[in-house]
């Protein structure tokens, strides 16, 4: 083709036209982008292929795909996890800013759900009213969900937010606006506005623990071993037995947004 | 060469160097290099400080604990659950000594009775389960075992203790539907007390017949077919709907 195109233009040139015809001008177009071509995909940053990642010799994000199991029946609702997660990821202190919480569902009556979280449930919760009216009550973990089609990564307008190769959303704090489009987007209420650096803010799964082979600081402390760990490729983890046996359930499935926090004996009336 | 394409190009290029340098200053460093993202930003992420030193750690020095720790009833709840972050302890070991918890504080607030904690997770009233004095006097905290002979059910299962005792059934002990064999209080969840297994065991007080008093009755053979009667009722409270 290109050959062709050579041939038609050393004709065009030899016909004798005192100016440049259109073929001769888009000819030379071509073969002056062909030139630059290099040049402007350097500085476009396109991606390439053989791209380095700097993560580090060690560890190869492309190796890994997290995913947590969280079991309803072993949750006793100590919040030890909230704890651990304020302290090892520097959330602020004060109620409202969490990156997973405890909820009290309580079940009365025909279809009476009350749900509440005080202080994402470090201070305890309170005694229930008339207990021997209630049907049923358990505690529910929350976190992000590290959806795999996440709406909260859809909606950022600068791509501070993202979802890293093995399965990890995150945002940049440096690059993130505080334009909480995010936080309105995310259907789990799992993001909140970062009180002084003034950026969205989220669970990381702890990301600067899985570079070093550890667990998040929730799953390392929690006494009962309802939180679980693990790849949801191939790689034999804790997270591979917790699916094979349980029945999972995953928060708003209907939404299509994939999580990877997988729940076990959850009840129908969570969300 | 006509005048005006010159012109043009000058336009071309201006418009090309414009969206070059544009680009140049918009967007960061490493975007992206892996993705729609600052490849920079996991780095930075992933570079922050760690508190929690983890278990494996810990077992490296403190062997002892840890061989005792990994044959009791808490195997699974990490040291850092009591003890805190120890990071720093890891670093500097002789400097900065994690906290010993000795007040009651710390074990309630997985062991003080919840009715929404999971059944048969052991949980007491921290009131009125020897009030004041130190868990640790009575339970080695890192292998604790239930007390060798609880002085009752009520040791363990607090919230049916309270209900039944203010129900009814008060005048009931434990022991009159449920035969809870001796190996129950070592291994609680793997041997389990019996339950009633038929309706006339509650029909030998509910069903219709002479001299009942204030006890409610029903005809067995109408009322309730083919459930056990605890399935509907709660025996530990049958006045709760």
């Amino acid at each position: 083709m290109a050959e062709q195109d050579e041939v038609i233009a050393q004709e065009s040139s030899r016909s004798g036209h005192g100016a440049v015809d259109r073929r001769a001008f888009l000819n030379e177009m071509l073969a002056a982008c062909a030139g630059g071509a290099p040049l402007l995909l350097g500085v476009l940053r396109l991606p390439v292929a053989g791209a380095q990642g700097q993560a580090g010799a060690a560890y190869e994000p492309s190796e890994h795909l997290y995913g947590m199991g969280i079991d309803i029946q072993k949750c006793i609702g100590c919040a030890r996890c909230v704890v651990a997660c304020k302290t090892e990821n520097d959330v602020p202190q004060e109620p409202h800013f969490f990156n997973t919480w405890i909820e009290r569902y309580v079940l009365r009556g025909e279809r009476e759900v009350e749900v509440d979280s005080p202080n994402g449930g470090i201070d305890g919760f309170p005694p229930l009213e008339s207990p021997a009216e209630i049907r049923r009550s358990f505690f529910v973990p929350k976190l992000c969900n590290h959806c795999a089609n996440p709406p909260c990564v859809q909606v950022c307008p600068v791509g501070a937010t993202f979802i890293t190769e093995d399965g990890v959303v995150l945002v940049d704090d440096e690059y993130c606006i505080g334009c909480r489009y995010c936080i309105q987007a995310c259907p789990y209420g799992a993001r909140y506005m970062h009180p002084e650096k003034h950026v969205a803010a989220k669970c990381t799964f702890c990301y600067h623990r899985l570079v070093d082979g550890l667990v998040p600081a929730c799953v390392e402390v929690c006494p009962t071993g309802a939180r679980v760990f693990g790849e949801l490729n191939d790689t034999p983890t804790p997270l591979a037995r917790f699916m094979r046996f349980n029945d999972l359930q995953v928060l708003k499935h209907h939404l299509n947004t994939k999580p990877k926090a997988y729940y076990a004996n959850l009840d129908v009336e969570v969300s | 060469m006509p005048q005006q394409l010159p012109r043009l190009a000058v336009v071309f290029v201006l418009a090309i160097v414009g969206l070059v340098v544009a680009r140049q200053l918009l967007i960061p460093e490493t975007f992206g290099d892996r993705g729609h993202y600052r490849a920079a930003a996991v780095d930075s992420i992933a570079a922050h400080e760690k508190k929690y030193a983890g278990h494996q750690e810990c077992a490296l020095c403190h062997t002892n604990v840890a061989e005792v720790r990994a044959e009791g009833n808490h195997r699974m709840v990490s040291c850092e659950v009591c003890h805190g972050p120890a990071a720093t302890h890891v670093a500097a070991p002789l400097d900065v000594k994690p906290p010993i918890p000795r007040s009651r504080d710390l074990c309630v607030l997985c062991h003080a009775y919840n009715p929404s904690r999971p059944t048969g997770f052991a949980q007491i009233d921290s009131v009125a389960h020897n009030p004041r004095i130190p868990c640790s006097q009575c339970h080695e905290p890192h292998a604790p075992e239930p007390p060798a002979v609880p002085q009752e059910c009520a040791a363990c299962h607090g919230q049916i203790a309270s209900q039944k005792a203010v129900s009814h059934h008060w005048a009931l002990d434990c022991t009159t539907c449920h035969q809870a064999p001796e190996e129950h209080k070592l291994n609680p969840r793997g041997v389990r007390p019996t339950k009633p297994v038929n309706r006339a065991f509650c029909g030998g007080c509910h069903a219709m017949g002479p001299g009942a008093g204030d006890i409610p009755q029903i005809d067995l053979r109408t009322h309730g077919e083919p459930y056990l009667c605890w399935q509907c009722h709660y025996p530990h409270l049958p006045e709760a709907r």
